[in-house]
């Protein structure tokens, strides 16, 4: 089932925000007292709400996301990216702020599937080249990266660095055709019943 | 070559594998909270869709609803219509809802097991990443996200990565005053906080073997804190001890059958891992965390570790000490604590309770120090006056609150004030977790007992 939607994704080139943190727990992407809503939209004005805000509501402006030298659609992370709690609420506030690919060197299980089923691209990439996309970005916010998924590459157009990147090749397709889970397995119904009356679930 | 309990749960499963892609696998039982289903339902009337098995679907709302008079309407209004649009949903899809005041309320990790809906040999999800809780009875179960709700929804089924196995053995016996929480957060402080995201472990050896149902509830609870995609322990004699007569499990030959397939779940001898990992119970001490993750923690006789040497985990671990207040070489005991959490699907069980009550018990609670006991649900609520234990409670200055996460997360009105220090039995000390500024020392119930009584963070095992 195509649902008409969900976004194609091809190739992106960008600049990026780079966010040198080890570790970013999903109660820092959104905090829970921004869960009680019952909507998917919105999320993107609380993304990192108290690492981009004070306790007073002005805007901490050493913070990645209010430097004005930095933009772009792609965000860069240290490693371990999205461990923590499942809240969906993650991946909707970093898609709903613009962003459509995460690079890390390394994401959490549940927060990756939870990017990918709402078509924001986590990239893994190695250490080394993480730490020179940082160090690149850092030294030229106007620096450029490309992330060519249908080839499953990542360039630094700074230095021409590139690197392959997994991922697997139905979700994949799933990225490049704009298909969903629920429409493969709505599609799949009878072996659903088959497998409920073999084993008498 | 032999098969391990994930092994011959995962492949009991699985309905299609997808060439180069996820397992379609089959969900015997999912639970359903207020906060991450709402878009899940809304999904399905979008695509014109029912509930494929609301038989398998069980639900009560738990994170943000208030901890005192639940009689009353919830005070805030957006929390309200949260907890509302779940008691509609569940009308509307025909699902089972244990509202607010129905006597299986609770945290859906402590209300699953303790009414027997959880069973071993099953698959368990739920919109919640302590959902490894349940693994706890030889179950894969696993935390999801909201998309991932509606997939289980509308086709009893999930898309996944087979995850990779591992084994932690834990040899020997815990000593006295060391409890599962200890255990959890040594191997989490050991593995670090992403050491197992990947995997899908299974604790074994004696010192898991010998641990009571809610002790290994706790032990499972806390694999997500270093990334496991679940936790799970073999059933046995322990497991169907604990389930016999719960509401929910299966009775007469159903239950004589179902125990005969669950001798058959343990791994096989031959069974290999991806990952073997070994600890000694010996070297377990009463643990406390001193950074903002779970990995970030210490015996309570040591001190702060010094930071790292590679620089980005340096910068990391030092942003994490500046918010937490604490300098690397510094003993965490003698620090001054605000606020005492005994809750949380990790700690809210009658047990910890007991182990809270058996340190107060003849004491005073601290006055400086403002105590949340927090029960995981209104059974262990009523199995508290049952067995008195609230009577030790109050005569030692503390008051018990009504079932909820609570705390935990701090959706509702129980938040820890920005600056002030907690010692928290749940699970997570992530910045702005139980409050915005709030700085969390996440430990097991008899340090936060001792912390409760002293004021300051104390070895239980000393006063």
């Amino acid at each position: 089932m195509t649902d008409m939607e969900n976004p194609k994704f091809t190739i992106i080139t960008s600049r990026c925000v780079p966010l040198p943190v080890e570790n970013i727990d999903t109660d820092q992407i959104i905090p829970a007292r921004f869960l009680k809503v019952t909507s998917r939209e919105g999320f993107g004005e609380n993304l990192f709400r108290d690492w981009r805000f004070d306790s007073n509501g002005d805007m901490r402006p050493d913070f990645p996301l209010n430097d004005p030298r930095y933009s772009g659609c792609i965000l860069v992370a240290g490693k371990n990216f999205g461990c923590g709690s499942s809240r969906e609420h993650a991946a909707w506030a970093i898609a709903d702020y613009g962003f459509r690919v995460v690079i890390s060197s390394f994401f959490a299980d549940i927060h990756k599937n939870n990017e990918l089923n709402n078509f924001v691209l986590p990239v893994v990439v190695s250490d080394e080249f993480l730490a020179e996309l940082f160090s690149t970005v850092q030294s030229d916010p106007s620096a450029e990266i490309r992330v060519d998924l249908p080839t499953q590459t990542v360039e630094n157009l700074s230095t021409g660095r590139k690197e392959h990147f997994d991922i697997n090749p139905y979700k994949k397709q799933c990225l490049v055709e704009g298909l969903d889970d629920i429409g493969y397995l709505l599609s799949h119904s009878e072996e659903i019943d088959s497998y409920e009356s073999n084993n008498n679930k | 070559m032999g098969k391990t309990l994930f092994d011959k749960i995962w492949d009991a499963h699985t309905v299609t594998d997808i060439p180069g892609g996820p397992t379609q696998l089959y969900i015997d039982r999912h639970y359903c909270h207020e906060v991450t289903s709402p878009q899940a339902f809304d999904g399905l009337r979008r695509r014109g869709l029912k509930v494929r098995r609301p038989d398998r679907t069980f639900s009560t709302p738990d994170h943000n609803i208030p901890t005192m008079h639940q009689d009353r309407p919830i005070s805030d209004p957006v929390s309200a219509r949260q907890v509302e649009t779940l008691l509609k949903n569940a009308r509307e899809f025909g699902i089972t809802l244990f509202p607010l005041g129905d006597e299986h309320n609770g945290i859906i990790h402590v209300m699953g097991p303790e009414n027997g809906l959880t069973l071993p040999g099953s698959t368990i999800v739920c919109g919640d990443s302590h959902t490894s809780t349940h693994g706890a009875f030889g179950a894969v179960a696993f935390g999801i996200g909201t998309s991932e709700v509606e997939m289980v929804l509308a086709t009893q089924c999930i898309l996944q990565p087979r995850p990779k196995t591992m084994r932690i053995t834990v040899d020997g016996h815990l000593a006295e005053g060391v409890t599962a929480k200890d255990m959890a957060l040594y191997i989490i402080a050991k593995l670090g906080t992403g050491g197992a995201t990947g995997y899908f472990v299974e604790y074994a050896g004696e010192a898991v073997r010998s641990l009571s149902m809610e002790q290994r509830m706790t032990l499972c609870n806390l694999s997500i804190e270093m990334g496991a995609r679940g936790g799970m322990v073999a059933p046995d004699q322990t497991t169907f001890d604990y389930l016999k007569g719960r509401e929910y499990a299966p009775a007469g030959q159903e239950w004589e059958d179902a125990v005969a397939y669950w001798r058959t779940l343990p791994s096989d001898e031959d069974a290999v891992y991806d990952r073997e990992i070994r600890f000694s119970a010996a070297d377990i001490e009463p643990r406390v965390t001193f950074g903002t993750n779970p990995g970030m923690g210490i015996g309570i006789s040591e001190t702060v570790p010094a930071p790292p040497v590679e620089e980005a985990a340096r910068i990391s671990f030092e942003k994490s000490l500046a918010y937490m207040g604490f300098r690397s070489g510094e003993s965490l005991q003698g620090e001054k604590v605000d606020y005492v959490f005994l809750g949380s699907c990790t700690n809210g069980r009658i047990e910890d309770f007991r182990l809270f009550a058996s340190y107060v018990k003849g004491r005073r609670k601290h006055p400086d120090v403002t105590a949340w006991l927090v029960p995981g649900s209104w059974k262990v609520r009523r199995q508290i006056a049952e067995e008195e234990l609230d009577k030790v409670l109050e005569e030692a200055g503390f008051e018990i609150r009504q079932p909820g996460c609570s705390a935990c997360l701090a959706m509702n009105d129980d938040k820890v004030p920005a600056g002030c220090l907690a010692v928290s039995t749940s699970n997570r000390n992530f910045e702005g977790r139980q409050g915005p500024g709030a700085r969390t020392v996440l430990a097991g119930p008899l340090v936060a007992a001792a912390a409760a009584v002293n004021g300051v963070i104390t070895d239980p095992r000393k006063s």
